[in-house]
């Protein structure tokens, strides 16, 4: 057994991070540090109009003002903003029109990501929008889309060329003074992806947009602004990895969800960034800011995450259930492996009548990984018959990881009905033995054990997605138990 | 293909086997039987690789392989399979999962090709026909939420699916009324093929009587302190284990022995 074990712990070591590479690309990088001259030269260095400088700079003067807050069930060294690199870019022409235009070190990169951006390539039915560091480099199926009225491109090209609905829905849901890193974000984010889903409008492929960090002690900062008008729907899907250091490195986004009446968004995340080594030295500070307002009657927003990467992750995909009868989703898998560290969870907030939420929380922890659940259910006065329903399930391999659940609830209407469920179970090793004595090996037994646990999340992605999800599972637990 | 030489083995430094040798010949039934705590499911335990009790001294030698030095994973696949006196429950994990991922390893492990869907399938209609095991568990997780005889059935269930060279049904009459004795017992028979050997563990003569063994041995303390063929079932059955531990006590320095 002890030579199995050491047997196990190589292959962990060797078999690691598979998207640590770093590309060798000329970068464009401004120099390190945080100030208003730093936050006009962003601005500058995009050709912004004057009222996104303007948002920009409130939300600088107000970031000022802020401290970073420590409620959270995290232990995160102090993080120095001025050693930050707030804009780092992949020189290449301006605006490639066409994948003649992208740089080939591009193309490579995210052609070894499993992401290629040749449209002919591309798993048929998913449109790409793929963000290196700071900019967005290419956005595929633009034209496809464009027929049909949907609007998909970089954040940096809708502020150029759909300016009024930047402004109308820009910061709507998620206002500049939300909290200190969405209020960083706002007067920092140098791109992202921004996406209008017209009246009546099914959008017949998957949208995603794949993000990237390449250079060194740069912070990602983007924005996701995704519109869906009345009676629309579409399924969206963000992905994400790095190289991998040995310093940690900030990625603070903020993704806005609106959907009116009758609209209906589905928002998946795999997330992956390099989680730091197996001693807890270097990995990503997730600390993003998601929310999405249900804004008309009948509308429905369903958030799935499956979280294995970063060293830290902190956020809370949540959803303002406005509208009568409208429906918010949170469903989540989230893996902390060696020293990660997660707490995540939710937010439903309850106004309309007859609204529904469901949420639906998997942690796994393994190592010293430390996982809590943190959500809010709040049920508003007007909320009349609203419902929810949460399940929280912790899953532990070995003894040394911790397990955490902190559930709020505040109800203000007496119709509402509010239920909550929650376990904590374990991976025996009479359970990895019995798999053993039946032929299958401790790596495979744990891959069962937990994708059979997480099924009813992985179920939740798109199909293309949900094989590769349940690899990542079982790749980031691998050697998880001896 | 089963040679059992003079082992030693301990849990937490107290030896629980004492010397135990034992051959078992291709298509042989041996019974072992003996009483609470006297070392039968520590010796299924090391058989199987489980790494509960360590080994101190002694060889076991299966097929002409060093038996002690290879995974549990690799006893089973090279056809070692334990019925589980007590059998995991793994929720979230299906049967037909479970047992789909046991067969296709095997059966790489053996140079074979994964077996199709349909054949899967087939088998699996086939096998559980076999021990009368009710098609609405093998959609559930495995052993979640089954009755004690639910448990055992699907052991015998599993081992005849995987065909195993040899079996150790450790205890797997316990807790089962006679119909669903019977059901097991006549599932072993039938998935015996005439080179599969088996270790019957037993407390009791009354599976022996459908499972007729060619030898019957009693483990008492830690080793086989008899063996004989079929008729020493019956003798126990009458006398109880308390002769046998007269006799055995007065041979070894049984001062030094916790008493039961
Ligand atoms: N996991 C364990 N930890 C400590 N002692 C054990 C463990 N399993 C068995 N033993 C001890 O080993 C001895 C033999 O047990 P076992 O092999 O289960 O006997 P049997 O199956 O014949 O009833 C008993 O004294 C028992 O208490
Ligand atoms: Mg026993």
């Amino acid at each position: 057994m002890e030579k199995d074990q050491d047997k196990v712990l190589t292959e962990v070591t060797s078999g690691e991070y598979k998207y640590g590479f770093v590309t060798d690309i000329e970068t464009e990088v401004i120099p390190k540090g945080l100030t208003e001259d730093v936050v006009r030269l962003i601005s500058a260095k995009k050709e912004e109009p004057e009222w996104m400088l303007e948002f920009r700079l409130k939300a600088f003067r107000h970031w000022l003002t802020m401290k970073m807050p420590t409620w959270a069930h995290l232990t995160i060294p102090e993080i120095d903003f001025q050693e930050i690199i707030y804009y780092a870019a992949p020189v290449q022409k301006k605006g490639p029109d066409s994948l003649s235009d992208v740089d080939p070190e591009l193309l490579k990169t995210f052609d070894k990501l499993g992401i290629p951006l040749e449209e002919q390539k591309h798993l048929t039915g998913v449109a790409v929008d793929a963000v290196m560091d700071s900019i967005s480099v290419k956005t595929t199926f633009r034209e496809t889309l464009a027929e049909m009225g949907i609007i998909f491109c970089s954040f940096s090209e809708a502020v150029r060329e759909h300016p009024t609905l930047v402004q109308k829905y820009l910061a709507s849901v998620v206002p500049y003074t939300d909290n200190f890193f969405a209020t960083l974000n706002s007067a920092v984010f140098s791109d992202g992806s921004f996406c209008y889903i017209p009246k009546g409008v099914r959008c017949p492929m998957e949208l995603s947009t794949y993000f990237r960090i390449n250079t060194s002690n740069t912070g990602q900062f983007e924005r996701t602004l995704l519109i869906a008008d009345e009676e629309s729907y579409v399924s969206y899907l963000e992905g994400c990895t790095a190289p991998m250091r040995d310093e940690n490195q900030l990625h603070a986004a903020v993704v806005e969800i609106i959907a009116e009446r009758g609209a209906e968004v589905k928002y998946s995340t795999v997330q992956n960034w390099y989680p730091g080594d197996k001693n807890g030295k270097g990995g990503i500070y997730n600390f993003v800011t998601k929310r999405g307002i249900c804004k008309g009657d009948d509308s429905k927003i369903s958030w799935t995450q499956v979280e294995t990467g970063s060293a830290v992750t902190w956020k809370y995909p949540s959803c303002i259930l406005r509208g009568n009868n409208s429906t918010g989703e949170f469903y989540s898998v989230a893996v902390t492996n060696n020293y990660q560290q997660a707490d995540t969870g939710t937010k439903m907030i309850h106004i309309g009548k007859n609204t529904k939420s469901t949420i639906v929380s998997k942690g796994i922890s393994a190592g010293f990984g430390q996982n809590s659940y943190r959500g809010l259910v709040k049920v508003l006065g007007k909320a009349e018959g609203a419902r929810n329903f949460s399940q929280c399930d912790s899953l532990l391999l070995g003894d040394k990881c911790g397990a955490h659940t902190f559930p709020y609830i505040e109800v203000d209407n007496p119709t509402a009905i509010v239920e909550h469920e929650a376990t904590t179970s374990r991976i025996g090793e009479d359970q990895i033995f019995y798999c053993n004595q039946r032929g299958i090996s401790t790596e495979d037994a744990i891959g069962l054990i937990v994708n059979g646990y997480a099924r009813e999340v992985i179920n939740k992605l798109p199909m293309e997605f949900a094989v590769e999800a349940q690899k990542l599972l079982q790749i980031s637990l691998e050697g998880s138990v001896g | 293909m089963l040679q059992i030489n003079e082992l030693r083995a301990a849990i937490d430094d107290k030896e629980i086997l004492k010397g135990l040798t034992l051959e078992v010949k291709p298509g042989e039934i041996h019974a072992i039987m003996g009483p609470n705590g006297s070392g039968k499911s520590t010796l299924a335990n090391v058989l199987t690789g489980r790494d509960i009790a360590t080994v101190t001294h002694g060889s076991i030698i299966f097929e002409g392989r060093n038996l002690l030095e290879m995974s549990p994973e690799e006893r089973a696949r090279e056809g070692i399979f334990l019925s589980f006196q007590y059998p995991i429950e793994i929720p979230g994990v299906s049967m037909v999962n479970f047992m789909k991922t046991a067969i296709n390893e095997q059966r790489k492990h053996r140079g074979l090709d994964p077996l199709s869907a349909s054949e899967f399938l087939r088998q699996m209609r086939e096998k559980k026909e076999l021990v009368e095991i009710d098609s609405a568990l093998t959609n559930r997780s495995v052993n979640e939420g089954f009755s004690g005889g639910e448990k055992k059935k699907n052991e015998i269930f599993q081992m005849a699916m995987l065909e195993p060279r040899l079996a150790v049904l450790d205890e797997t009459d316990s807790g089962l009324d006679i119909d669903a004795l019977r059901i097991v017992a006549n599932g072993v028979n039938k998935i015996r093929r005439p080179d599969t050997s088996v270790i019957v563990i037993t407390h009791y003569q009354r599976l022996l009587e459908y499972i007729i063994p060619d030898y019957v041995h009693v483990l008492y303390d830690g080793r086989i302190v008899r063996s004989a063929g079929p008729e020493l079932a019956l003798e126990l059955e009458e006398r109880g284990y308390d002769w046998i531990r007269k006799e055995a006590d007065i041979t070894e320095e049984s001062w030094t022995t916790d008493q039961k």
